[in-house]
């Protein structure tokens, strides 16, 4: 697809204004079996491309799915119209945003690929995984899926940049549901959040194959366990529960457009103001957060952002007061404040906004059974169900699917229906230590949704688990 | 479009070797989308694109491909022809799918509404104009939307709705706001200027200093907005028939007849009254209505083609997703302009955020007020509430602390665009509710 496009885009180049093309070429495959039947194995291909142009103070987009020499010509003309309908009745002074003539590529390490193994061995070990999560009559419903996104991108500029970029994503899932009577509980593999990029080796990292027998075990003692109990008390967080908690109450509020307003209407506004960057405390001593979409194989690693900005680690906490907002360039001369290279699309058929990329939670010196022993009386959940935070990013409330109490420096019984509530503006400051290096996980969300037109895109965390000191903890009905 | 489309369809069938059938769901759009913030425009443009979700079919065995198209016959026709050997390489790799179920008597149709959208200068005209010194947020969209079916049976459907949906929100400070929307094929100034006529008096109510409510239970009204939000919730595995059968639906204890809501309670799918095609992507066609909770008890559900085969039970023409798009909650016999008084000291919630299941197994919901939120005193508005986290299971706000819903019904076209802009609707009442928690 990549072929013949770069010339067809500078034959349709207007003169006198910027222009620029983004080609998005994204192919996917999922493979499913639930309650040991293969599912409609189903690919998509889905190839288009943006063309912006800025013309004078104004700038407009046109997104087509019509590649050919006249498909481009259209979409630039529609550009252009919308450039200037825009143009002095905009918000941002577009003839004052740099343009990009960067060049560069960027590739997702892949150990084995997707195509390495033929989809009837792929049949067949979703066909294991799935026999293996079903541990009797209880088990009502099980699945075993693996997704494969193969996403090339190149974006073309009418000064001279040229940035080429080719992602590999693997998204696996495996979950068991439980039933008796009227109480159903569900238990996964990682929530939704195991998703990395690279190939099939990917599945070995996560432990696909080896933990269905676990997971079907927990979701049938759930059915049984008593609810979470209900009181003040300390809370130690599984990393496949940090990622959310990072994620929505670290990542969504310092996101640069929704500080100045983007999002008002929909995702929401901020509780973090742009006087607070430099200065104020956002967590304990112990909280330190990177944005690195350098970092191999997370979900949202790459090379440049969608507007061609280099991608760089950039601390956005550290030693828990917050240092940069998540904007990329046209937030960054907006809010005449340093951010991170984080405009990112869903799609060929979206304009990028300001997203997260790959947001961590940097590891201390605590152990996991340090915390556990450092704990008189608290709760330990693991894996995300529920999620639910204001449209300031302050208040939250999030859900887990699997706890145990934690009685004098032990962890005793299993619990279900754990849930806990706070506010992210004095949550992080109650951070009492932090899991070490080797406890840390890889995680992300492939579905983070946002914007106007509304896009969904793919962001990594990675985080060790967490200890935090007296949170509102609660239960079940 | 729509010869595209069908010529498209005749293509394949011609494409077809012995034994072969495919169906084919098609989707495009040509849609404007134009962003504002703080009254100005903020990101502009336009996004045309056309997808093909096929199904080829021998037997028991079929694979599916969704492929984007350009529009032009040549170069789709070639694309095609690279997929098609694809499917049919994969299907002899495959086993029989056991739940395979598609339409072969399905009935052709059509239905194509004509454009009246204003253009696209003139909307944006008349948008800035309303938000003239005010603070304005939001996106207009607008456009063809379309959508077909076809099978090499010779089965033909299409749908084609022009249509806009401007949301947005007029912005006090901070938080504080009012959250409007207009939506439909025909731009009426006076309409719109109702719109925001009402939103503009709301945003004035939001002048007064916040009042901060202590947790705890309080008589509420949940407008129109908020209980679609609420609605929208169960529909998530709460309606369809898949969720049932493997205990996932929210409403477990109301299906299995261990729990009730209220009487008033009256659910449907109602596609007759909404504006999505009544096609899916098998090819059934949906019916009129399907009741889905009928005086407050499980009625029935949304049955995709697929679990019709996997459970025994005839199809009703649902997704995949056994979703409701075209819901329908019946009205009730509180007149909307004695809504305060009825209320009389309490919590206007306009709208709600964010809502989730924080006790699946019994329906209990929690989420955020959002925009315009007051607090009520003796039937008057006192004050804006500063935003409150609520908690609490559907079998009690809309089952025996129900007071009952209001008479009049907002009809709300679906702003979501992921994807693709929505042709989803609801028909929904407010809802005067007592004893509803708020936890922070």
């Amino acid at each position: 697809m990549i072929e013949g496009i770069e010339a067809r885009f500078r034959e349709v180049l207007p003169e006198g204004a910027f222009c620029s093309l983004r080609l998005v070429d994204e192919r996917s495959e999922t493979v499913s079996v639930r309650q040991d039947v293969l599912q409609p194995v189903r690919s998509s291909e889905d190839v288009g491309a943006m063309l912006t142009l800025v013309d004078g103070s104004g700038m407009g987009y046109a997104a087509t799915s019509d590649l050919s020499r006249s498909g481009l010509k259209a979409a630039v003309d529609r550009a252009r119209t919308w450039a200037s309908r825009t143009s002095g009745r905009g918000l941002v002074d577009f003839s004052a945003v740099p343009q990009v003539s960067v060049q560069g590529e960027y590739q997702s390490p892949v150990e084995r690929g997707w195509d390495t193994l033929p989809l009837s061995d792929k049949v067949d070990l979703l066909q294991s995984q799935s026999r293996q999560l079903k541990r009797g009559d209880r088990i009502v419903d099980w699945l075993a899926e693996i997704t494969r996104v193969r996403s090339e991108s190149l974006l073309l500029t009418s000064t001279g940049g040229r940035v080429h970029q080719q992602f590999e994503f693997l998204i696996p899932v495996l979950s068991a549901t439980a039933n008796e009577g009227a109480e159903t509980e569900r238990r996964t593999l990682g929530g939704d959040l195991l998703g990395r990029q690279g190939g099939l080796e990917v599945l070995d990292q996560v432990g696909f194959t080896t933990e269905a027998p676990r997971i079907a075990d927990q979701a049938l003692e759930l059915l049984s366990a008593p609810d979470c109990p209900a009181g003040q008390m300390d809370l130690l967080l599984a990393p496949d529960q940090m990622v959310l908690q990072i994620h929505e109450s670290i990542g969504h509020p310092l996101e640069l457009d929704r500080i100045l307003g983007d999002e008002r209407n929909y995702a929401g506004t901020s509780f973090v103001t742009q006087d607070m960057f430099g200065t104020y405390r956002y967590g304990s001593e112990l909280l330190n957060v990177t944005f690195d979409p350098t970092a191999p194989g997370e979900l949202a690693s790459y090379g440049f952002d969608d507007d061609g900005q280099p991608a760089r680690l950039e601390h956005i906490i550290r030693n828990g007061i917050l240092l940069r907002p998540l904007g990329g360039r046209t937030s960054q001369i907006r809010a005449g404040m340093e951010g991170v290279a984080n405009a990112r699309a869903s799609g060929w058929n979206r304009p990028p906004i300001d997203r997260m990329a790959n947001l961590n939670l940097e590891p201390g010196d605590s152990s996991f059974g340090e915390m556990v022993k450092s704990t008189g009386h608290g709760v330990y959940m693991e894996t995300n169900c529920s999620w639910s935070i204001d449209d300031s990013r302050n208040k939250f409330q999030f859900g887990c699917e699997y706890a145990r109490l934690i009685e004098n420096g032990e962890l005793t019984r299993v619990v279900r229906k754990p849930n806990y509530r706070g506010i992210s503006a004095t949550f992080w400051r109650s951070l009492r230590a932090v899991g070490s290096r080797d406890e840390c996980r890889v995680m992300g969300t492939p579905n983070c949704g946002k914007g106007e037109p509304n896009q969904q895109v793919r962001v990594g965390h990675r985080s060790p688990p967490c200890l935090f000191g007296t949170v509102d903890v609660f239960g079940g009905e | 479009m729509q010869e595209y489309f069908f010529g498209l369809a005749d293509h394949l069938t011609s494409q077809l070797e012995g034994g072969e059938v495919f169906t084919s769901l098609f989707r495009a759009e040509d849609s404007d989308f134009v962003r504002f913030n703080q009254s100005r425009i903020r990101q502009a443009g336009s996004v045309v694109q056309r997808v093909l979700q096929l199904d080829l079919v021998r037997g028991q065995r079929h694979a599916g491909a969704a492929v984007s198209l350009s529009g032009d016959e040549a170069l789709d026709h070639e694309r095609l022809a690279r997929v098609v050997p694809q499917l049919r390489d994969r299907i002899s790799s495959l086993p029989e799918d056991p739940y395979l179920l598609y339409a072969t008597g399905g009935e052709s149709a059509g239905k194509v509404a004509p454009n009246l959208l204003p253009a696209p200068d003139d909307a944006v005209d008349a948008i800035q104009q309303s938000a003239r010194g005010l603070d304005m947020v939001g996106v207009y969209a607008g456009g063809a939307i379309h959508a077909g079916f076809a099978n090499s049976l010779g089965q033909r459907n299409w749908y084609t709705t022009y249509s806009f949906n401007f949301d947005w929100s007029f912005y006090r400070d901070t938080d504080k706001a009012v959250k409007s929307g207009y939506a439909g094929s025909q731009w009426d100034p006076e309409a719109f200027d109702r719109k925001v006529r009402m939103a503009s008096h709301q945003l004035d109510a939001l002048r007064r200093p916040p009042h901060t409510a202590k947790p705890g239970r309080y008589r509420v009204y949940l407008a129109p907005a908020a209980v679609h939000d609420f609605v929208g919730m169960l529909a998530w595995g709460g309606f369809g028939l898949k969720a049932l059968r493997t205990k996932n639906t929210p409403l477990l204890k109301l299906a299995e007849g261990k729990a009730r809501l209220s009487d008033a309670v009256e659910i449907s799918e109602n596609t007759a009254g909404g504006v999505a095609p009544n096609f899916q992507e098998e090819g059934f066609i949906r019916p009129d209505r399907v009741p889905l909770i009928s005086r407050g008890t499980h009625a029935g559900s949304l049955v995709s083609p697929r679990s019709a085969k996997e459970y025994g039970e005839p199809t009703n023409g649902a997704s995949a997703g056994e979703r409701p798009e075209s819901v329908d909650v019946a009205g009730g016999s509180i007149p909307e302009t004695e809504i305060l008084r009825r209320l009389g000291t309490g919590v206007y919630v306009g709208n709600v955020w964010y809502l989730n299941f924080s006790d699946r197994s019994n329906c209990r919901t929690t989420g955020m007020t959002r925009f315009a939120t007051f607090w009520v005193e003796g039937g008057e508005i006192q004050a804006p509430l500063n935003v409150m986290r609520f908690d609490e299971t559907v079998y009690r706000m809309f089952g025996e602390n129900l007071v009952g819903f209001t008479r009049e019904r907002d009809w709300i076209l679906d702003p979501d665009t992921y994807v693709q802009r929505s042709t989803s609707s609801g028909r929904i009442p407010g809802a005067l509710v007592e004893d509803f928690p708020f936890t922070l």
